[in-house]
């Protein structure tokens, strides 16, 4: 289903593009050894770089480059073996130098691909435009005081790659996957932590609209620093019913800077707009150009890890998913590797349904990611060996997993400390259905009239006369047995 | 390459140099001479040459990535006018 918007004069499409702003994980940042880690102490994780003090020079990390190249070999794009890095010049208060050491005309990585995987199963893909390096700025803190701002530079100089996508992306859903999309890989390749909550990922959001049917491109607007995925479709939806609105009023769309502001869901123009921005770039004269070689670029591109695409599709063919339960078990690797645990050796369809149904909806109720799940990859592993060796039952089997959820324990003792081992043993069961009908001759009568639906109700007899450890199967085929006679 | 006096004035404003209106033609005028004798270089004939941005035969040093430096707030807040609370305090800046 296309999303559109039904104007007065027709319908219009929206064609969005995202820049992904994404701190790339290292301990150092990216051309000073000062540490990144999030949430220290203001200006302790400063260095005399970072602070732009005269005389001091930038010397470039390499782990950053690597992960740079790592992520776009990750995104199946062009890794440029020469590559420059730019002043981009501009001034704000958290900005020391009065630039970003950017990349500009030559970056790291050129062209490559997301999948998108969309909700009915198939998928969609979505041009990389570009990828390139940049230093992060300090962060202003606004509202400490009714004066003044105040200015924090342990972000100052942290490694960014800034991704940004080809216009390709119709709808606020369609940039919601993509986000996603391309969080998964690069939590995959340990290259970006992706939280948008602690702002290591950030996002600025073009969007423009056409007539159904325009093939060129009308004016976009830009909406800057978006902080959740949540966030981005909301500005998405607003913006796009904002420029429609403006076109079918007589109106045109201005190319412009906006803000998004969440408490109202709307964007809004940023108030400093007499003056486009002239950023003058030029090549850094600090910074020689960065020179890759080919075998550098396959070393990296040999200890690729397994990306969520490969691994769906694995998921696929090895163990017979649907695409919808392989794209929900990939889409982190942690989850991918707790299933696989789960999965080996094992009815691979019964340890998805356990992993999606049963541990996903305990750990949405606990509020807890899989790294925190009370039971593990090899209890639920060990449940599934229960079930399969008719020792319980699958309903027992949710009672069991209820304990170990609370508790955290092996499901083997629990099964053993309660009691739940099923009843196989044919002569116990034989007796329980005895007893049943014996005691229940209205019912049998009734049975042995022709009203065959009244069997369950004797199953449910017996299941409860044996605190549900009778095997069904077993009841079933007693009770069939005893009743015709 | 003339520079005129809008020009100037842009220039500055994007420098955040406050030049006063009457130094504006005067200042055209020196830039302009010094665009004037750095375009002598166009003279040159580079046909067949790659652009470059310097003549070093040597490759981007690298640097490993450990923390070795940033423990030294007091330092880098030195010059700082203001500092509060471990923080540089600048007149407000509101979008």
């Amino acid at each position: 289903m296309p999303y559109l918007i039904h104007g007065e004069t027709g319908d219009w499409e929206v064609v969005i593009g995202l820049e992904v702003h994404a701190q790339i994980v290292s301990e150092a940042k990216l051309f000073s050894g000062a540490a990144t880690e999030f949430g220290a102490e203001p200006n302790t994780q400063v260095s005399l770089v970072d602070a732009a003090m005269p005389g001091m020079l930038p010397v470039i990390n390499g782990y950053c480059v690597e992960q740079a190249v790592r992520t776009g070999l990750g995104l199946k794009a062009h890794v440029n073996r020469h590559s420059v890095f730019e002043r981009k010049n501009y001034f704000y208060a958290d900005l020391p130098q009065g630039y970003q050491i950017s990349q500009y005309q030559q970056p790291l990585v050129g062209e490559g691909t997301v999948v998108l995987d969309l909700p009915d199963g198939s998928s969609r893909e979505v041009g990389i435009e570009r990828l390139h390096m940049e230093q992060d700025a300090g962060k202003s803190l606004h509202d400490r005081d009714p004066g003044r701002t105040f200015i924090d530079l342990n972000r100052s100089g942290i490694a960014l790659m800034e991704i940004v996508s080809k216009p390709d992306l119709r709808s606020p859903e369609e940039a919601g996957l993509y986000l996603r999309k391309l969080r998964s890989i690069m939590r995959y390749l340990g290259t970006c932590d992706g939280n948008m909550e602690q702002g290591s990922m950030r996002c600025d959001v073009n969007v423009s609209v056409r007539k159904v049917g325009e093939t060129d491109l009308r004016t976009r607007t830009e909406t800057k620093n978006v902080n959740s995925v949540r966030f981005v479709m909301q500005a998405i939806a607003h913006e796009a019913e904002r420029q429609v609105a403006v076109y079918e009023s007589g109106g045109t769309v201005e190319q412009e800077t906006r803000l998004f502001d969440p408490d109202r869901g709307e964007t809004r123009a940023m108030r400093a707009k007499e003056f486009a921005h002239d950023y003058r770039y030029f090549p850094d004269p600090d910074l020689l150009p960065l020179d890759l070689a080919e075998d550098y670029i396959a070393r990296i591109r040999a200890a690729l890890p397994e990306l969520p695409d490969e691994k769906k599709q694995r998921f696929m063919t090895e163990f017979g998913l649907s695409a919808y339960d392989a794209g929900v078990l990939v889409a982190e690797r942690e989850t991918a590797d707790f299933y696989e645990a789960v999965a080996r050796g094992r009815d691979a369809k019964a340890a998805a349904n356990w992993v999606i149904s049963n541990l996903f909806g305990a750990l949405n109720r606990k509020g807890l990611g899989i790294a925190e799940s009370p039971v593990s990859a090899e209890n639920l592993g060990r449940l599934l060996d229960l079930i399969a060796a008719d020792t319980i039952s699958g309903r027992i089997a949710k009672e069991v997993f209820e304990v170990m959820v609370e508790t955290g324990g092996e499901p083997g003792s629990i099964v053993e400390e309660k009691g739940l081992r099923q009843i196989t043993d044919s002569a116990e069961i034989e007796a329980a259905v005895g007893k049943v009908i014996a005691e229940n001759p209205d019912q049998v009568a009734r049975f042995r009239g022709g009203n065959e639906k009244i069997a369950g109700w004797f199953v449910g007899q017996v299941m409860k006369a044996t605190g549900g450890k009778a095997n069904p199967k077993l009841v079933g085929e007693l009770l069939k047995e005893k009743l015709r006679n | 390459m003339a520079l005129d006096k809008a020009t100037v004035k842009a220039i500055a404003f994007l420098a955040r140099i406050k030049v006063p209106e009457e130094d504006l033609e005067h200042l055209a005028g020196e830039m302009s001479n010094i665009l004037g004798w750095v375009e002598q270089l166009g003279e040159v004939d580079t046909s067949g040459v790659e652009p470059m941005t310097g003549g070093a035969e040597t490759t981007l040093p690298q640097r490993e990535d450990s923390v070795t430096d940033g423990d030294a707030r007091d330092q880098v807040l030195a010059n700082a006018p203001e500092p509060e609370d471990g923080f540089y305090a600048v007149p407000k800046v509101l979008e």
